[in-house]
């Protein structure tokens, strides 16, 4: 009887691309519940728009390459890029704002790369640096999180001013929107105002921006999930919470009426998403363990610097890519020990 | 005997529980499904293929002839160099073939083998390896027996197990290590054997234990092996023997690496590149053991093993006691045939077996398992996607090597990189392969970058000879030509003497003519001594003319 022959090993693979992606899509639920709750509709068309653009513009650009379209749409890393793009943007942002940036994401920053495990740079990173660079107006189109004065627009208001840029009759786009917690936290220290008037404001909760607490917690709660079903190795949030945790409280201890302390920079902005989502992309962050938390760590002092005293409100996803150039440098210096060997590096020939 | 090594391990500084090594995998065992009854008999086929090499050194040379009668146990190839094995007639027979014939390897290759056409009577001849006491014998001693007997490591590399016996001059064998762990799914022979035959293994460790002078042997075994653990304790309970000593380590894909044993028994490493001698400690396998032990005691060189025949695809799966050269199609059809789910066969098990592409292969020394398996316990390889860097491959590295580095330079033909990152340290265990999500046939790239890099080591061990032997043959040239020269000189020198005051002018001129030659091959030779040879070469020519036109000058004149 004849048999076909293949290299070992010959067990069924235990691991998929594909689940992976959707694993970390299902453990994004809670954060982006959050998100809509506080945000309303522009949340989700937000996420819409993005994926449709992420997905048609890689069918676009892997049929222009010549390459398998449905195998590798079906990988799901293009959709993922635009939901990951979709929940860190404006929710009263125009359609074309995640439009464009998911486009770019996959097209410049991932397929002429050379497509899924070649980017260097986090796409959906890129695309939010592209938007917040051009168009830096549109993405401050935030809307005061739910209980923080308005109500949120209507399902068709939301859907007109997004789709058609038109407002509801009788308001202004800025009666519509407001700072951010980071960003209104910025001002009011230029201001000279210290934290503890600063926390009295409507717009802020119980330790940090209102919502965004239950946001960063959201996003917290899937990532430590994420952990759990060991889809992200821990060291990269560890590293990442954990940098950001001592230079914010480094300049909390120093100074408290002029910092922010550590509770409210992790429950800020982008910190969760970050940590636990975005930083944690494989293919352009740190791969060896040690290098992952120092990537992390970097990543951390990152985000705190471009906050506190950086041109940006959040500074995630600029942090994010200067740690993606530094990831090949942190891998090459951090190769773990291996069995029999005395060092790290030693050549075993001792 | 030796001094004790001061870095060995002395038994109370082993570690009070097994530790455990980087990496690694937790696998289904399935060893249940071959494990339903104790060892059977295989029945002798008509017909055997008994291939010359079988373990790894140099190939057997065949004593017999085609037509010659054989008896059981009787040598029928003997080793020529150290590092090789006899091989032993299986049954009784006529030798009808001595030629090319499939064997069991990945190449698919066929390989010299003896062919015995059985008479069925079995009848044995006197093999002369039993030992009365041997216990109390010389060291040396066993080991020619261990070797006359054809005992090569059972656990699946085949490495001449006399060879191993030998720790070597100035080494102290502080610790063997009995590898009883057999971590890979679906194999059952050594749990089989220690359950059935707990006797010849615990005889044949003392003999091994004996033959290396080793101060302490332990049994590693997993411990989802209750029974066989049980089995060698009761053993070992009922002989009052306390100094050996079973020692239960976790369940953990490849727990069975003799460097991963080893780490899991004692905590410590054995060097990369290194053996475990070099941390005195012997590793052999359990079924090793066990052969030595039929041999020195019983008097049967290594002419059968457990074979475990399992799998989805096997109707009956079980463990067999299988003549080597024995058929695997033969041994499937004791086995029940196979089912209709059958859709690979393997030799070995899962993770690190061998593909066969057919079922008309012998078993040989190192088989200890033939896997039938079904298309949903081994699935046909998906297409790859390319690598994510998730890292799901360092994580199970049991090497705690980075694969996709390694992956990334095999894949460019980046010999000097691949190895930077010590693609030598790799034991092609399949742990990275196993979990990666791109499906990525790791092993297969290393395997790949590995050939590729023996290869060119090969070749430029060639090209240095062939540098050496075109350096000395300049060299030879030039001797020549020296001695040649100097012979002509002298000649030409006693007429001129004899002739004295014949022509001073034309003697100078001699003179010089042979000085520019000398001053112009002594630099020549500095030049080939530091540069090219072949520079060295094309120059010949032109200094060879140099001193026949000087002669030449000198005839005319």
């Amino acid at each position: 009887m004849q048999f076909p022959t293949q290299s070992s090993p010959y067990l069924p693979p235990v691991n998929d691309v594909t689940r992976l992606m959707v694993t970390v899509m299902l453990a994004m639920i809670p954060g982006v519940l959050c998100l809509f709750w506080f945000f309303g509709w522009g949340v989700l068309f937000n996420l819409l728009v993005a994926s449709f653009a992420a997905v048609g513009t890689e069918a676009l650009i892997l049929r222009l390459r010549r390459r398998p379209v449905r195998p590798t749409l079906g990988d799901g890393t293009a959709l993922l890029t635009g939901l990951l793009l979709g929940a860190a943007l404006p929710p009263l942002a125009p359609w074309w704002i995640p439009a464009i940036g998911a486009s770019f994401a996959i097209a410049v920053a991932k397929q002429l790369y050379g497509g899924m495990g070649s980017n260097p740079f986090n796409p959906a990173m890129v695309g939010y640096v592209v938007l917040i660079i051009s168009f830096p107006l549109q993405m401050t189109l935030w809307s005061p999180p739910h209980g923080a004065g308005h109500d949120l627009l209507p399902l068709l208001d939301a859907a007109r001013l997004v789709f058609l840029e038109a407002l509801p009759p009788g308001t202004r786009l800025d009666a519509l929107t407001m700072a951010t917690p980071l960003d209104a936290a910025r001002n009011d220290i230029a201001r000279n105002l210290t934290w503890s008037e600063i926390l009295q404001r409507p717009l802020f909760g119980s330790f940090a921006g209102r919502g965004w607490e239950w946001i960063n917690f959201g996003f917290l709660i899937g990532g430590l999930w994420l952990w759990q079903r060991r889809v992200i190795h821990w060291q990269i949030p560890a590293g990442m919470l954990g940098g950001l945790f001592l230079i914010s409280a480094l300049f909390y201890i120093a100074d408290a009426d002029s910092f922010g302390s550590p509770v409210f920079h992790f429950f800020s902005g982008a910190t969760m998403l970050g940590a636990f989502f975005i930083a944690t992309d494989p293919v352009s962050a740190a791969t060896t363990p040690r290098g992952r938390l120092y990537y992390g760590a970097g990543i951390g002092v990152l985000v705190y610097v471009i906050r506190t005293w950086g041109g940006y409100p959040d500074g995630v996803a600029f942090a994010v890519l200067l740690m993606n150039m530094a990831a090949p440098t942190i891998d090459y210096y951090t190769q773990p020990r291996v069995f029999g060997h005395r060092d790290a590096g030693d050549d075993g020939n001792d | 005997m030796m001094p004790p090594d001061d870095n060995a391990p002395a038994m109370t500084m082993l570690p009070d529980k097994p530790l455990r090594f980087p990496g690694g995998l937790q696998l289904a065992s399935n060893k249940a499904q071959s494990l339903g009854g104790p060892i059977r008999s295989a029945r002798l086929p008509r017909r055997l293929y008994v291939p010359l090499s079988q373990h790894i050194g140099e190939p057997a040379e065949a004593t017999v002839k085609i037509g010659d009668r054989v008896l059981k146990g009787q040598q029928i190839a003997r080793s020529l160099s150290y590092i090789s094995a006899p091989v032993h007639a299986p049954t009784s027979g006529i030798v009808s073939d001595i030629g090319k014939y499939p064997v069991p390897h990945p190449s698919g290759l066929s390989a010299e083998c003896l062919v015995i056409d059985c008479d069925g009577e079995d009848r044995a001849v006197d093999s002369g390896l039993k030992m009365r006491a041997a216990l109390d014998a010389d060291p040396a001693e066993i080991r020619q027996k261990v070797r006359d007997a054809g005992i090569v490591g059972l656990g699946g590399a085949g490495f001449p197990t006399s060879v191993k016996l030998n720790p070597g001059p100035g080494h102290q064998v502080e610790l063997l290590i009995i590898n009883a762990a057999e971590c890979e799914p679906y194999i059952s022979c050594d749990e089989a054997l220690m359950c059935d035959r707990p006797q010849d293994v615990i005889d044949g460790i003392r003999i091994m234990q004996h033959a290396l002078g080793a101060r302490q042997a332990l049994i590693g075994i997993e411990d989802n092996m209750p029974r066989a653990i049980e089995c060698l304790t009761t053993a070992l309970r009922n002989a009052q023997d306390t100094a050996l000593r079973v020692v239960p380590v976790p369940t953990l894909y490849p727990a069975g690496g003799e460097k991963q044993l080893i780490y899991a028994l004692t905590g410590r490493e054995v060097p990369s590149q290194g053996l475990p001698i070099d941390i005195g400690m012997v590793c052999h396998n359990v079924g090793t053991a066990a052969a030595v032990a039929r041999a020195l005691i019983h008097g049967e060189p290594l002419i059968s093993r457990v074979v475990t025949v399992t799998g989805a695809g096997i109707a009956q799966p079980g463990n067999l006691e299988v003549r080597i050269g024995t058929p695997i199609a033969d041994i499937v059809e004791q086995c029940g045939g196979y089912t209709a789910d059958v859709a690979r066969l393997l030799m070995g098990g899962p993770m690190m077996g061998i593909a066969l592409h057919t079922d008309q292969l012998p078993v040989i020394k190192t088989t200890n398992c033939i896997l039938a398996a079904s298309r949903d316990e081994t699935p046909d390889p998906r297409p790859a996607l390319p690598c994510i860097r998730c890292g799901k491959c360092a994580d199970v590295c049991p090497a705690s090597l980075l694969p996709q580095q390694l992956y990334w330079y095999a894949r460019a033909r980046d010999f000097d990189k691949v190895q930077d990152y010590n693609l030598f340290d790799c034991i092609e265990c399949g742990c990275c392969a196993h979990v990666c999500p791109s499906h990525i046939p790791l092993v297969q790239y290393y395997r790949f970058a590995k050939t590729e890099i023996w290869d060119l080591e090969r070749e430029r061990q060639k090209s240095d000879l062939a540098r050496q032997r075109h350096e000395f043959r300049i060299e030879r040239l030039e001797r020549e030509k020296r001695e040649l020269e100097a012979r002509r000189a002298h000649a030409r020198k006693t007429p001129d003497q004899a002739g004295a005051g014949d022509a001073d002018a034309k003697k100078a001129e001699i003179a010089a003519a042979l000085q520019r030659v000398k001053a112009r091959k002594a630099q020549q030779e500095r030049e080939s001594g530091t540069g090219e040879s072949l520079g060295a070469e094309q120059q010949r020519p032109l200094t060879e003319r140099e001193p026949r036109r000087a002669t030449q000058q000198d005839d005319e004149a």
